[in-house]
């Protein structure tokens, strides 16, 4: 008994213990803040948008006039882009992870690809902006219409749509491609019929995941030019557009404060946008995903 | 070949491997074009790089073929409607709001890895990480109008000659926007350290802040750096909060509550406003946007070199 001072022991232990206790509650308090913040933002922009909600706000187009502005055009346009950037995008992008994935030997153009995507992924969305106003507004002369839009959309995600592909198709074990060659399958056929149904929950959740950042994006479609003020759907490709961000965006710069309003009344309707593509990407993810 | 539906029945064999080989033959021209089809749409990725860096650094010469470059970088005043170019006040305003934003960031993102990685049990855990990923999920728009119509009231009460456009405001908001990367990522590069590690301390009689601070902090600290590094970029390359919270006056200055503008800020103004193509202000976007281009990419070098060099393995 003379080894050990209990009394010592309890001495010294009990601050450590303290400081523990205390460090605990800090890092829980600062977790919290940031639930804090998204609690304060959903309040605020919930009773501020809720009353201007209503049938004629979605079916209506902008105004000055903050009582009959509408965010149809927004909506439509947003999913005009999201026609173009889905099916390019998508296309893209799988190509791109089956080629990394199954065909690609472990060499220099491999590499290179593999960091040049990682790179890609973090060019601000602002660049992707310029780049589509010069390549395709002014280079391929397309014009600020819907097609810029989406090709530079797709480009802006394509990064994120490869990685969250390659890892998908990553995932379908081995034995499954070897039992499909032992069948006498070739490569490809083993590809199409065996590795991308596998993969295919994967590449759907990544996909849809990729396309509702695409559908928040702002600022690159300011470059390429997504009109704030449009009167007219844009019933095709090469037809002049805005998108929901955009919309939002142009409400927040009116000096007439009752704007405020009607720019949250947006928020809410591009919230739930994200919101039900995201609902979708997990119910893919939870219903369509196997373990193997 | 009991399952041969296409009626093979009737031949012989010898004909039947005469027409497997036919089909074997139409495979193999498939089987040689798919992967360079493939390739080609890899390809384009690095086409696209390809064409960032094309139209920039034309653009961008363009522009120093108007206004000279020293003083591009040296000039300290940004006043492109009186023919003045200096960078520095763009790029001091950038700095200014990537400051802010990591002084809110770093301690809040660490903390909340902290937490979820050591502290919280498997049920907290599972509730809190998805709330955090809706935070990375809201479009920027969305953070900027929430900058403008609610921080920058509150925080006007606090600080009596705050301008209505701001700083602090906007740099606040931009370090929110980045605190669920960063306790993603430090929480990824957390939960990495083997648990044998902890046991070990833990068995020693170390306390949970013990071994957090002199075990796993220690050891998960080249991944931290990195995503310290890739979230310092995001806020380099943030351009909706700042372009609706952060005002349009180009300062050099380090004082919060003044209105400044960004790099990104000023890339927006130039585009939503009515210079016209070909314009010396016109061109002078692309110079921003190549400044902007060369700090992003060395942070983003920088964090691959982190984690690469310095990695633990274990």
């Amino acid at each position: 008994m003379k080894y050990i001072d209990s009394q010592k022991v309890k001495k010294r232990m009990g601050g450590r213990i303290t400081r523990n206790t205390i460090a605990k509650g800090l890092f829980f308090f600062a977790t919290l803040i940031g639930l804090f913040f998204l609690a304060a933002l959903a309040y605020r922009i919930l009773t501020q948008g809720i009353g201007n909600l209503d049938w004629e706000f979605l079916t209506g187009f902008t105004s000055y006039d903050p009582e009959r502005a509408g965010i149809l055009a927004g909506i439509v346009g947003s999913m005009w882009l999201m026609l173009v950037t889905g099916p390019v995008t998508v296309v893209l992008g799988v190509a791109t992870a089956i080629y990394l994935e199954e065909y690609a030997k472990q060499g220099r153009l491999t590499r290179f690809i593999q960091i040049n995507l990682q790179n890609l992924a973090g060019v601000p969305s602002i660049v992707f902006g310029l780049l589509g106003l010069t390549i395709f507004v002014y280079v391929l002369n397309i014009g600020e219409v819907v097609l810029a839009g989406g090709l530079t959309m797709a480009l802006l995600v394509l990064p994120v749509i490869v990685v969250s592909s390659q890892e998908a198709i990553r995932s379908v074990p081995n034995s499954l491609r070897q039992a499909s060659y032992a069948m006498g399958a070739t490569k490809w056929q083993t590809i199409r019929r065996i590795v991308l149904p596998a993969a295919i929950p994967g590449i759907l959740t990544g996909s849809i995941l990729s396309l509702s950042r695409a559908i928040g994006e702002t600022a690159p479609l300011l470059l390429v030019g997504a009109s704030t003020a449009i009167f007219t759907l844009p019933s095709g490709i090469f037809d002049p557009y805005t998108a929901m961000p955009i919309q939002i965006y142009s409400w927040t710069q009116q000096p007439n404060p009752d704007f405020q309003a009607v720019a949250s009344s947006g928020i809410i309707v591009i919230l739930v946008f994200l919101l039900l593509m995201n609902s979708i990407a997990v119910i893919i993810r939870n219903k369509f995903s196997k373990r193997y | 070949m009991a399952s041969s539906k296409d009626g093979n029945k009737n031949l012989s064999i010898s004909e039947r491997i005469k027409k497997n080989k036919e089909t074997r033959k139409s495979l193999n021209i498939i089987e040689k074009i798919v992967p360079k089809l493939l390739l080609l749409c890899a390809i384009i990725s690095v086409f696209v790089t390809v064409g960032i860096l094309y139209t920039l650094l034309s653009e961008t010469f363009t522009f120093f073929a108007e206004v000279s470059i020293v003083e591009f970088i040296t000039e300290t005043r940004w006043q492109p409607w009186q023919d003045s170019f200096g960078i520095l006040s763009l790029v001091s305003g950038t700095l200014l709001i990537t400051v802010i934003a990591m002084i809110v960031a770093i301690p809040i993102g660490v903390a909340s890895a902290i937490f979820l990685s050591e502290y919280a049990t498997d049920k907290v855990r599972r509730i809190i990480k998805p709330i955090l990923e809706i935070l990375a999920g809201i479009p920027t728009v969305v953070y900027g109008f929430f900058a403008l119509t609610f921080i920058t009231p509150v925080l006007s009460k606090i600080i009596p000659d705050l301008s209505f456009f701001n700083a602090l405001s906007a740099g606040i908001v931009v370090g929110i926007m980045i605190v669920p990367m960063v306790a993603s990522l430090t929480e990824d590069a957390m939960s990495s350290v083997p648990n044998h590690l902890r046991y070990g301390a833990l068995a020693l009689g170390a306390t949970r802040l013990e071994v957090t601070f002199k075990v796993v902090l220690p050891a998960a600290l080249s991944g931290i750096i990195a995503s310290f590094a890739l979230a310092i970029s995001r806020a380099i390359g943030e351009t909706m909060i700042v372009s609706i919270a952060a005002g349009a006056t180009p300062k050099f200055t380090a004082d919060p509550t003044q209105s400044i503008q960004t790099m990104t800020g000023y890339i927006v103004q130039v585009a939503t406003g009515d210079a016209g193509y070909g314009t010396t202000i016109y061109y002078s976007i692309y110079a921003v946007g190549t400044t902007l281009f060369l700090f992003t990419l060395v942070m983003n070098l920088l964090a691959q070199y982190i984690t690469r060099r310095f990695r633990e393995e274990y």
